[in-house]
């Protein structure tokens, strides 16, 4: 599975969407499920599924599906 | 009776309340702008107060307690459906709410005037109003998200004494400074804005989350030294890696809302004692006001694990199932507190806002707790069938029964933030929505499990201990 696919799954399952959704750039509290739970959740899911530890300034700054593109590239993971 | 709410003019110009955008308000500006809001609204009359942590909401509260008005607190959260059947139930003389959320549904209501952040007054136009008991000064509602019409009724005494006792034990000062990290129509929320009112301290409002960017440029600037949480809230702080943030004016944490796992307990207590932030346990239910006990800083090494001890004023006992007292240490049995904190009793319908107090200063917590032998409490276990999940409180047979009427064949259980859902259906996709959707909970809340058939004793009954693990 390649990094794109990994990421947009960890946004399908975590918040319960349909691909789709993620075009456009999804922001945090976008959907019912992107809420401070959800976010919680979905940045355990990219530490799994990459294998890093986001620091706090990142994971509060992770407001979109894009910017968190972005994030994960300081940490070597390219998307 | 008087109460805090009438003196607080004397703190004049100290600093109050803090909003999102920065804007600072005085003790001074607060009275002004609470009698404002009241201004027009006969004492005794029964409010709705649809509320976000927004300074004008807090002006309104006040305002109201001020007057002698008597508000139920609603979170802003509130779908339309379920604030159109509280209106229709409690017929409220007046409706506090912001001006985009008013259409067709609040057409028995005309608009008397508007406020800051953009919220209005409503007034019922056939000027009926409800009867009140002298007494009552605040309703809140049980469990939030559900939209349940069960409320608590709420005495002057009640809030003024549970507001004296927190203020005691937690030992806050006018040199406080809380920011919110609850809905203020949450009694947890609630008490942590009136002990700071009353104490001259002041308190940051805002809806944004720990999550947020917003909320931590707020606590930066503005330099809150303390908040409360419940579970959830430090599981977000440990996923924030809260031991490594610079966060150096925070003074004290609080915990209630919920039973945080031992293993988070002595993370934060470590964490904590590390930073020279004092980290509170306490316990409470919103049917006695807020706070019941705490654990005291010093015992929470020797302790840990215990809801600790009766907060001033108050008293536990623990009772067996034939209701007698139990004395020796390490038996289990209900916990049942005694205290002027206690509500004056539930609300169903309009005609309970009439009714004296009810419950002679006596709850029966439901919960299941033994005593050591120093006198600290320890929570093993529910009677009631109630969850707190990421700070709601969820009523298990409320949950079974929107299940029901959705047609499933499934019944609930849990534990902590989990609530599992046994179903005899495979439509788990179905039955996470639905209660996505009614329960207003992020869906990892929800656990469902596929079983052939709902385990039943002869009568009927559920046999829990028969389901899987």
């Amino acid at each position: 599975m390649s990094n794109l696919e990994k990421y947009n799954e960890v946004f399908i399952k975590s918040f319960e969407i349909e691909s789709s959704q993620l075009e456009g750039d999804l922001k945090y509290q976008g959907v019912p499920n992107w809420d401070s739970v959800g976010h919680m959740s979905m940045v355990a899911a990219l530490e799994d599924a990459f294998d890093v530890m986001l620091e706090t300034e990142d994971i509060i700054d992770f407001s979109s599906y894009n910017k968190g593109k972005e994030i994960l590239a300081k940490y070597g993971v390219e998307i | 009776m008087s109460i805090f709410f009438d003196d607080l003019g004397c703190y004049g110009d100290r600093a109050a309340l803090i909003g999102g955008a920065g804007e600072l308000f005085t003790f001074g500006e607060l009275v002004d702008n609470s009698s404002l809001i009241a201004a027009s609204v006969p004492s005794r009359s029964f409010v709705f107060l649809v509320c976000q942590n927004h300074p004008v909401c807090v002006f309104a509260y006040v305002g109201f307690l001020r007057k002698r008005v008597v508000p139920l607190l609603l979170n802003y959260t509130i779908s339309d459906g379920q604030l159109l059947r509280l209106i229709g139930v409690y017929l409220p003389s007046y409706i506090f709410i912001q001006r985009d959320r008013v259409s067709d549904f609040l057409g028995d209501y005309v608009e008397v005037g508007g406020f800051l952040g953009g919220y209005v007054l409503l007034c019922r136009r056939d000027g009926f109003c409800p009867l009140l008991y002298d007494e009552l000064g605040l309703v809140l509602t049980t469990s939030g998200s559900t939209g349940s019409p069960r409320l608590v009724r709420l005495s002057y005494q009640n809030i003024q004494i549970n507001t004296e006792s927190i203020i005691d034990y937690l030992n806050i000062t006018a040199d406080e400074r809380a920011i919110t990290t609850m809905p203020m129509s949450y009694s947890y929320g609630l008490s942590i804005i009136n002990t700071h009112l009353c104490a001259g301290g002041s308190i940051i409002m805002t809806d944004l989350t720990l999550m947020d960017r917003g909320f931590w440029n707020l606590f930066n600037e503005f330099l809150p030294t303390t908040f409360g949480g419940v579970p959830y809230i430090y599981e977000m702080l440990r996923k924030l890696r809260f031991g490594r943030m610079r966060l150096s004016g925070l003074r004290y944490l609080t915990q209630a809302g919920g039973h945080l796992s031992a293993e988070l307990v002595g993370e934060f207590r470590d964490i904590c004692a590390g930073k020279s932030i004092r980290f509170v346990v306490m316990y409470g239910q919103t049917e006695a006001t807020a706070r019941m006990s705490y654990l005291p800083f010093d015992k929470s090494y020797e302790k840990a694990g215990s809801i600790g001890i009766p907060i001033p004023n108050g008293q536990f006992k623990l009772e067996d199932e034939e209701g007698n007292i139990i004395n020796s240490a390490e038996s289990a049995g209900e916990l049942v507190y005694y205290g002027p904190n206690v509500s004056l009793g539930y609300a169903e319908e309009m005609s309970d806002l009439a009714k004296e107090d009810e419950n002679g200063g006596v709850l029966k917590t439901g919960d299941i707790a033994k005593r050591d032998s120093d006198g600290y409490y320890y929570i093993i276990g529910r009677k009631k069938r109630f969850l707190k999940i990421f700070g709601n409180r969820i009523n298990l047979d409320e949950v079974d029964q929107i299940l029901k009427n959705a047609g499933y064949d499934a019944i609930t259980t849990g534990k902590d933030d989990q609530l599992k859902i046994f179903t005899t259906q495979n439509c788990e996709d179905k039955i996470k929505s639905l209660l996505t959707e009614q329960l207003k909970l992020n869906q990892s809340a929800f656990k469902i499990q596929l079983i052939k058939n709902i385990p039943r004793n002869d009568n009927g009954k559920i046999l829990y201990n028969n389901l899987p693990e």
